[in-house]
């Protein structure tokens, strides 16, 4: 703790007014809150203890195996934007791909620069009050990237944001920051993948939020691969205007403690959004997921699927809210929440929480938790696959769903490899069901 | 090709299959039928290796080898196939991708080449034809949605490109409209040969009036109480099974 706040009296001289004073009132509201506890309703199953106690030394500027890292999740044709330790590398980034439409801005010289529309939206779409880590994240807020697309455009080229963390032996903590702003009736898929020294403990507190303009299309890809030792929380906020569209995909394969909490809130009519995820996880790491989604306004729709693998002495959590506002009527919500167990060991927590205000809207939930069908199993094995083939299809397929949502074939190749790559590495060490 | 002695099967804590005794023969067509709970469909699901029957006696060889002691995968590959009474779905397995997993797990123990994508098409094309399948069955996952017709043509075919040596059809005719059953029928008759032999377990002769066995066997209580031509499924037709039971064989 005192580390973190040194970081914050190191940093950022040069910030302008607005930013720190944004700083300060976060840093005002975590010194109260402090750490969540599991006496906490929305922790009380992911206990972070092991970070609140941990010594993290602040992560300031780039260490030596980050370039190899970046490169080991390169998307050929995109647009890269590289963090490392929690600030914007110019020099490891690749805006060669830039297209027209598209503004990109580090966070510390766009708010130097008074970058437009940076004032205006960064911190300003999540509640601080309701995400003590987020507020961590915006007391020490130094750097991170902003990208803004002009109303009305439709870009082709992802634009991938690399997030690296790791030291050279040090264990560190980052708080890395994004921002999207997407205006009317623009398009745009960014994807940010997580990754960090194998092996290495340290502690990334991203925070990325997203605004979508009315009738804007933005897809967002979390690949989040960190070290197995690694404390991973991701806050990632969206706000949807009229008609606009905002799609998350979340794939998890790292970290010793992952906390994810991804909200979206539809703000105008007829916005319509999509929040998968996929999530392995074995030995003895806890993947925790808390999904919102709040249907504000009228005739908007969601679709929700979150599918997890758990091996070993895993654990999951998966929150699943939605909540369906007075005024949000002909709302159609949909949540799907499947996991399977691979063995006896490992626990998952699955709660659907549907906080409906409205009485005309379509709101349907399923969670399902279990082994691999039997059934399946044996009829795939009668065909001739052996038991271990006919287990990877059937794990395969259970990803598969969620796979699909990958639109960009390069990305999608990448993120496969590495899920299925863990996956392979995972399953061999379970008995055969 | 097969010889089942004594065969005793359990299903949890039963004990369904009471010794059966059968030997069947490259290139025949044998019936076996009986009332429901008489044990027909233990007796195709023990063949083919279903875990939850328990084989506690007897012995059934096959081509020579010892069937009981092999996994249900190396009886498939063996040449043993079993059409499902009740085919699973598999969402997210395409039915496509999956049969050529599984022609080639085959191939490579039989120690032929795997067929790549072009040619296994070209293969599935043909069956396709021949079975009146429609190709969109291909590019779906494994039995999902499928209509309880789809499910049984969609058996058949695998049965088709997997081209057994002993095929178990279970009940393949319940739940089929007659145009599906005749559909089906074709299939397998089109797929008769000296060299393969069939199963066919069926509560009804209506199959057999389309798949024209050469033995029928009749079931009851897990023992098989007559065996006959195909004039014995015509009688089962007329009488029913009343009085075919063990007791009243004796009788």
């Amino acid at each position: 703790m005192e580390a973190l706040v040194a970081l914050r009296q190191g940093s950022g001289q040069a910030s302008p007014h607005w930013v720190k004073e944004r700083r300060e009132a976060a840093a005002k509201r975590f010194a109260e809150v402090g750490y969540p506890t599991t006496r906490q309703e929305d922790w009380r199953f992911t206990n972070i203890a092991p970070i609140a106690d941990a010594q993290f030394a602040p992560a300031l500027g780039s260490f030596a195996q980050a370039q190899s890292l970046i490169a080991s999740v390169s998307v050929p044709g995109a647009v890269r934007l590289a963090i490392v330790n929690g600030q914007f590398a110019a020099g490891l980034s690749d805006l060669g791909a830039l297209p027209k439409g598209v503004r990109i801005a580090g966070l510390r010289d766009g708010a130097r620069d008074g970058t437009d529309g940076l004032e205006e939206h960064l911190g300003k779409v999540f509640d601080i009050d309701a995400h003590p880590f987020a507020a961590l994240n915006t007391s020490l807020l130094d750097d991170g990237v902003a990208i803004f697309v002009t109303a009305g455009s439709a870009v082709e080229t992802p634009i991938h944001i690399v997030v690296v963390t790791g030291g050279d032996g040090k264990a560190v903590a980052a708080h890395p920051r994004v921002l999207i702003v997407a205006g009317a009736n623009s398009q745009v898929r960014v994807a940010q993948s997580f990754i960090g020294t194998p092996g290495a403990e340290y502690f990334n507190n991203a925070v990325a939020e997203v605004v979508v303009g009315e009738g804007a299309n933005v897809t967002l890809y979390t690949d989040q691969r960190e070290s197995e030792r690694a404390f991973h929380l991701a806050n990632i906020q969206a706000h949807v205007s009229a008609k606009g569209v905002f799609e998350s995909h979340a794939f998890s394969t790292g970290a010793r403690i992952q906390r994810h909490d991804i909200g979206i809130a539809l703000k105008g009519e007829g916005a319509d959004c999509t929040m998968n995820g996929v999530y392995l996880a074995d030995g003895e790491r806890l993947l925790d997921t808390h999904t919102s989604l709040d249907h504000a306004m009228p005739h908007c729709t969601s679709h929700e699927v979150y599918k997890g693998i758990l091996a070993g002495k895993a654990k999951a959590v998966f929150n699943g809210r939605i909540i369906v506002r007075l005024d949000a009527q002909k709302t159609d919500a949909k949540q799907t929440n499947r996991a399977l167990l691979l063995s006896d060991d490992c626990t998952i927590n699955s709660n659907p929480q549907l906080e409906i205000f409205a009485d005309d809207v379509k709101c349907t939930h399923g969670a399902a938790v279990g082994q691999l069908d039997e059934e399946a199993l044996f009829y795939l094995q009668a065909r001739g696959l052996t038991r271990l083939e006919a287990r990877d299809m059937l794990l395969h397929a259970f990803a598969g769903e969620v796979m699909q949502g990958l639109k960009i074939p390069a990305l999608r190749e990448q993120i496969e490899a590495n899920f299925y790559t863990a996956l392979a590495r995972d399953v061999a060490l379970q008995p055969l069901p | 090709m097969l010889q089942v002695k004594n065969l005793k099967v359990r299903v949890e804590d039963r004990e369904i299959l009471k010794g059966i005794n059968l030997t069947v023969n490259k290139g025949e067509v044998h019936a076996i039928m009986g009332p429901n709970g008489s044990g027909k469909s233990t007796f195709a699901r023990a063949l083919s290796g279903h875990p939850g029957y328990e084989v506690t006696e007897g012995e059934v060889l096959y081509n020579g080898q010892d069937l009981l002691d092999m996994d249900p995968d190396e009886r498939a590959r063996e040449g043993v196939f079993m059409a499902f009474q009740y085919p699973v779905e598999i969402p997210g397995v395409n039915n496509a991708y999956f049969l050529k997993a599984a022609l080639n797990a085959k191939r490579k123990q039989a120690g032929v080449d795997e067929l790549d994508a072009i040619d296994f098409m070209k293969l599935v094309k043909e069956k396709l034809k021949l079975l009146h399948v429609d190709d969109s069955l291909l590019q779906r996952s494994v039995n999902e949605g499928f209509s309880g017709g789809e499910k049984k043509r969609n058996e058949i075919f695998h049965m088709a490109v997997l081209e057994p040596t002993l095929a178990l059809l279970d009940e393949t005719d319940s739940g089929l409209d007659i145009d599906a059953l005749r559909v089906v029928s074709e299939g397998v008759n089109a797929m008769r040969s000296p060299d393969r032999a069939f199963i066919v377990v069926t509560h009804y002769q209506r199959l057999l009036n389309y798949i024209v066995p050469d033995f029928v066997h009749v079931l009851s209580d897990g023992k098989i109480v007559r065996s006959g031509g195909r004039e014995l499924a015509l009688e089962l037709e007329e009488k029913g099974y009343a009085g075919q039971t063990a007791a009243g064989a004796r009788k």
